[in-house]
């Protein structure tokens, strides 16, 4: 399962958000004012698992001023880098295909917060575990939708079968590329460096204006050919080894 | 609202906008304000509809449509009157709706004057009294049905009137008063055009951005004739919809907190008009429509209030009502406040040392109180003001000497209680409680239900006649519970009514004016019909038709588009199969369509009233605005609005221009307050007139809600915006200096406030009458309680009143801005005397 965000819908209400937060029981981030326009939380991170972006294209002509929002979350990507390196086995694909830290497991080393190519995950004020979007796995187990996707008014946040939404996402592509310059998906491919994600996105702009990596990759992705790599070099040694000693002999 | 159709509400639903082929969002931030509600605006622009957004920034509105406008703050009339000036002009009315179903041929008297001949004012205006007296704006003849020329080429028939009264308003000019291109007007009022007619319809959306001005109710008179003239009203896809600030403001009108209204919008008595019951009756009903049984609907009320008491014999207790004699709404009082002569206050559900325009006096006016009750989640700033506000910092009030005695009671939340809210459509939603409210707080309900009983104990035994409004008074509800909740439902069964028998009435067609039914609001008569709670219907729309009619219920009878007589030609024919909604069946001879017809159900369409007949009977089958006395929309309103029959276009109250238009600068009406700590900044024409040279607006956002009081305390909501910020262009901050990020004083000749900066591309310059203006916008929600904190932008503003409905001018003012951070303590009396000194305020204007 996973999201389907078109931000071409999105009015940038936060009440994602806000339904998050409740819903997972996630402390405020803070009070600051950061003057990046409506945007006073910023990022993804432990506390805060969903993230609107405002992103303000004003220019002098009228017809091309533009205030982009985005609803950011965790990609929950096929291949998740977070996943691969936790060392404890806190996060898990679960049976809804996506990507969850069990927080009871997870002791915080951080390791997972530097495999992540996006960035999302965070420790949490509370337990200083590693925090990150669930999907809201407590709501899918009792056949609710996660409750960001309950609580958008305009049904930019779509949940639904990972499968499906692609399509829709491409079917929405090829509906609104007349009509908003520079559209185009992110993280709908199956082959990209993450293996497609969980949660895929309609953007207005290139990836990098919302902050997301143009060219996500996993950064486990060479690990096998790297421990290959290593397997051969080792293996390399040891006959090294044992042929010095043989010729000692 | 009220002049224009006949009921002082939305004339749609806003599911409906989905069928809109054009939607026009104007003084409404409405993806913003009302995000839910929005979701249907989206749904109409990704089904190929025209969404256009004028508003003077550019905000998560604009973002969505496909094409913003932004004029300055106040114009709104100027443009409106632009778009009309446009129909007119290249004849684009919708003429056989505007000829059967407006009173555009309705001929005028040959003593009425139009501003075009008197310079802005109209004929009946009165210099020394500051007001116009309506003899002359009444139609030319009264006896029975109007005169009326149906090609409409009578010189002094409306649609001639109005061609001349706006022949001024050119896109050109109005482009000029508004900021902006005569083409950016055009475009919307060919938009407009394009997507009216039979096969199309045009829908225009307002909220607090028209209301709060000197002129706002012009200016939704404005957009009516809009809509009528393009025959835009009663039809799906059309209408205008009144967006309300905050939940069941619609409601708090039908049931009103209102001075001057009783329920169901029934006039409150006045003291020397209406001795007996039978002199008011006389007064306030009309000949015909449906005010033509006000006479059932006052007995109802009176038999619901005082029950046994109410008979023939008592004039049904009439004389137990209270009186009114003048002006008694929110601002006057609050001056009453101030003079001492009102001593207690009951402060529920809002928080005026922060929401209310000038909240400096507004917090002065507290401070000169006996007592005052607050009830609220926290201890909110109308609460805390003698000890922890800007005039005690300052100085200038000390917490000993302010004597008022203040009781502060913890309020039950909404998902605390049982009720219903009365949306923006009209629509009651019944909610039940979630969770018991913590501790001692208790509902508002809860509240004045005891309190009463209390009160009622108290004077059980006193004989005295002044007691009998209390004695007789009905007050038994069910209570339940330990802390003895009364029963929500059983109110609302009340509102509802019964009959003789005490059956729950299924509509206002069953009132009688014999005493034998109770109902507490005619309006609200059918909510519990056949003893349920029609407000509590939650069938999905998914399991309906597209109307949802049997989700919740709305007033009156269940209407979700009024007026919806208009859906169909005068042959009861839909206009288009397209546009269908209500129309006559001929076979079934009644009224049938997708809502529940706004019409007498088996009135045949060629149905025309004999001599004589009354109320309902007196309108003709052809005439959809039922609750008018002439059955017609009103373009031209010959009564109910005090500052004149069609709209002006007035500067608002402080301007940094002259008005272009008329040599009358504001509106002659409006009402004011020259007092201390309420001093207008000078507008041009009075000397000195450039000293504030900003346009100052406020508004909200998303994050928040009004005053703060329910979002500044919750910490999810207080992080997404934690401090208040002024939003100002790159030209305006480069003009004065300002930082973005950095702070900002921003003051008028009431008060100085601090904010951070927001230098924003989606503000920008105005040039008016060749001169370049800037404006500095700020959202209103912070006070000095709560997890975030700020200074308060409402205390910049001043109190002038729109004089139709009493409210204030929050959108539209004049100050001025510098960098850095605002004077504190004594320096601020001192600081704001050098401002109207140097802008030469030495009296009080």
């Amino acid at each position: 399962m996973g999201f389907f965000t078109d931000t071409t819908l999105c009015i940038g209400c936060k009440a994602c958000e806000v339904a998050c937060k409740e819903w997972n029981k996630l402390p405020s981030d803070g009070y600051e004012f950061t003057g990046e326009s409506y945007d006073n939380t910023k990022e993804l991170n432990g506390n805060s698992w969903r993230h609107v972006a405002f992103i303000e294209q004003l220019g002098q002509e009228r017809d091309t001023s533009r205030w982009l929002m985005e609803s950011d979350v965790c990609k929950h990507c096929t291949h998740a880098g977070c996943l691969d390196v936790c060392p404890t086995g806190a996060i898990i694909r679960t049976e809804f295909g996506t990507v969850v830290i069990q927080d009871d497991i997870c002791n915080g080393c951080g390791y997972c917060v530097v495999a992540c190519p996006f960035g999302v995950i965070g420790e949490k004020q509370e337990d200083h575990t590693m925090g990150k979007c669930t999907l809201c796995y407590d709501r899918l187990k009792v056949g609710e939708q996660p409750a960001c996707a309950k609580a958008c008014p305009t049904e930019s946040i779509q949940f639904g079968v990972v499968d499906e939404l692609r399509e829709r996402a491409e079917k929405r592509l090829a509906n609104v590329q007349a009509r908003f310059a520079g559209a185009q998906l992110y993280l709908n491919d199956p082959n990209d460096g993450v293996g497609g994600g969980g949660s895929l996105f309609l953007l207005l702009d290139k990836p990098e204006v919302y902050g997301l990596p143009p060219n996500p990759i996993v950064p486990t992705k060479d690990l096998p050919l790297r421990w290959r790599t290593a397997g051969i070099a080792a293996a390399l040694l040891f006959g090294a080894v044992v042929l010095c000693a043989a010729v000692r002999e | 609202m009220g002049t224009s159709f006949g009921r002082g509400g939305a004339t749609t639903f806003q599911q409906d906008l989905q069928n809109s082929d054009c939607i026009l969002i104007m003084g409404s931030n409405m993806a913003e304000n009302h995000p839910v509600g929005f979701q249907w605006v989206m749904e109409a622009r990704e089904r190929g509809a025209k969404i256009i957004h004028v508003d003077p920034r550019f905000t998560r509105t604009s973002a969505m449509v496909n094409l913003h406008v932004p004029i300055r703050p106040g114009t709104d009339t100027a443009f409106l009157g632009a778009i009309i000036h446009y129909i007119l002009e290249h004849d684009r009315a919708f003429k056989e709706y505007v000829v059967n179903y407006t009173n555009a041929p309705v001929i005028l008297r040959e003593d009425f004057k139009d501003t075009e001949e008197l310079d802005g004012f109209f004929s009946g205006w009165h210099e020394d009294q500051n007001r116009y007296t309506f003899e002359s704006w009444q139609y030319g003849s009264m006896d029975g049905a109007p005169h009326m020329d149906k090609t409409l080429q009578d010189p002094r028939c409306v649609y001639q009137v109005l061609k001349r009264h706006y022949a001024r308003y050119t896109p050109e000019t109005a482009a000029q008063i508004c900021g902006i291109d005569a083409q950016q007007i055009i475009e919307v009022a060919e938009a407009l055009c394009a997507n009216s007619g039979r096969e199309r319809t045009s829908a225009i959306s307002y909220s607090v951005g028209w209301t709060q001005h000197t002129a706002g109710a012009q200016t939704i008179r404005g957009a009516a004739i809009i809509q009528l003239l393009l025959g835009n009203i009663g039809r799906p896809g059309g209408g205008i919809l009144a967006l309300r600030g905050h939940a069941s403001i619609q409601g708090s009108t039908d049931i009103p907190t209102l001075f001057n209204l009783l329920p169901g919008y029934i006039p409150m008595p006045h003291a020397l008009a209406h001795d007996n019951l039978k002199d008011f009756i006389e007064s306030g009903s009309a000949m015909a429509g449906a005010w033509g049984n006000l006479d059932r609907y006052v007995v109802s009320l009176l038999k619901a209030w005082f029950g046994e008491h109410a008979t023939e014999k008592s004039d049904f207790c009439f004389d137990l009502l209270p009186r009114i004699n003048g002006d008694h709404s929110t601002y006057r009082s609050i001056m009453d406040m101030l003079d001492g002569k009102v001593k207690g206050f009951f402060c529920i559900g809002e928080n005026p040392a922060v929401g209310s325009g000038n909240s400096g006096l507004h917090r002065r006016a507290l401070a000169n109180l006996e007592w005052l009750v607050v009830r609220d989640f926290n201890e909110i700033e109308s609460a805390s003001f003698w000890y922890d506000a800007p005039e005690i910092e300052s100085g200038e009030l000390r917490t000993e000497s302010i004597k008022t005695e203040i009781f502060w009671m913890p309020a039950a939340g909404h998902t605390e209680k049982d009720g219903s809210f009365t949306n923006t459509q009209r629509l009651l939603q019944w909610r039940d409680k979630a969770v018991e409210p913590q501790d001692e707080a208790r509902s508002e309900l809860w509240f004045y239900y005891h309190l009463g009983k209390r009160i009622k104990e108290k004077i059980a035994q006193q004989a005295e006649p002044h007691a009998d409004p209390i004695r007789f008074l009905t007050w038994e509800y069910p209570e339940t519970g330990e802390t003895r909740e009364p029963s929500a439902a059983a109110v609302l069964r009340e509102i509802n009514g019964w009959d003789a028998q005490g059956k729950a009435l299924s509509g206002f067609g069953e009132l009688k004016a014999d005493g034998s039914t109770a109902c507490g609001c005619w309006i609200y008569c059918g909510c519990y019909k056949d003893e349920q709670n029609q407000t509590a219907r939650r069938k999905p729309g998914s399991e309906q038709n597209w109307v949802a009619p049997e989700w919740a219920w709305a007033w009156p009878a269940n209407r979700r588009i009024l007026y919806n007589r208009a859906s169909a030609d005068p042959q009861g024919k839909p206009w288009s199969e397209r546009k269908k909604y209500v129309w006559w069946d001929e076979q079934k001879s009644e009224w049938i369509g997708f809502d529940t017809p706004d019409f007498a159900k088996n009135k045949r369409p060629d149905y025309i009233p004999p001599n004589g007949a009354k109320a309902d009977d007196a309108i003709a089958g052809g005439q959809p605005f039922i609750m008018q006395a002439d059955g017609l929309g009103w373009i031209f309103a010959p009564t109910g609005l005090v500052d004149g029959p069609l709209p002006v276009y007035y500067e608002p109250h402080e301007s940094p221009v002259r008005n272009l238009l008329y040599s009358q600068q504001a509106n002659p009406c409006r009402r004011q307050f020259p007092r201390p700590f309420n001093e207008s900044n000078p507008s041009p024409s009075e000397l000195h007139g450039d000293a504030f040279p900003f346009v100052l607006h406020t508004y909200r956002l998303t994050e928040h809600h009004t005053a703060g009081a329910m979002s500044r305390s919750v910490p999810h909501l207080s992080e997404l915006q934690p401090e208040f910020f002024c939003e100002v262009s790159p030209e305006l901050a480069q003009l004065r200096g300002l930082i973005h990020g950095d702070w900002a004083t921003i003051f008028t000749s009431r008060a100085v406030i601090e904010a951070r900066v927001m230098v924003t591309g989606r503000v920008k310059p105005m040039i008016l009458q060749g001169k370049e203006f800037h404006s500095v916008g700020l959202p209103y929600h912070w006070g000095s309680r709560g997890l975030v904190t700020g200074d308060s932008a409402n205390d910049l503003l001043q109190i002038t009143l729109e004089p139709n409905a009493h409210i204030n001018e929050t959108k539209g003012l004049t100050c001025d801005i510098m960098p850095g951070r605002r004077p504190r303590g004594e320096a601020v009396p001192a600081f704001l005397n050098d401002v109207r000194k140097r802008a030469h305020m030495d009296v009080v204007t």
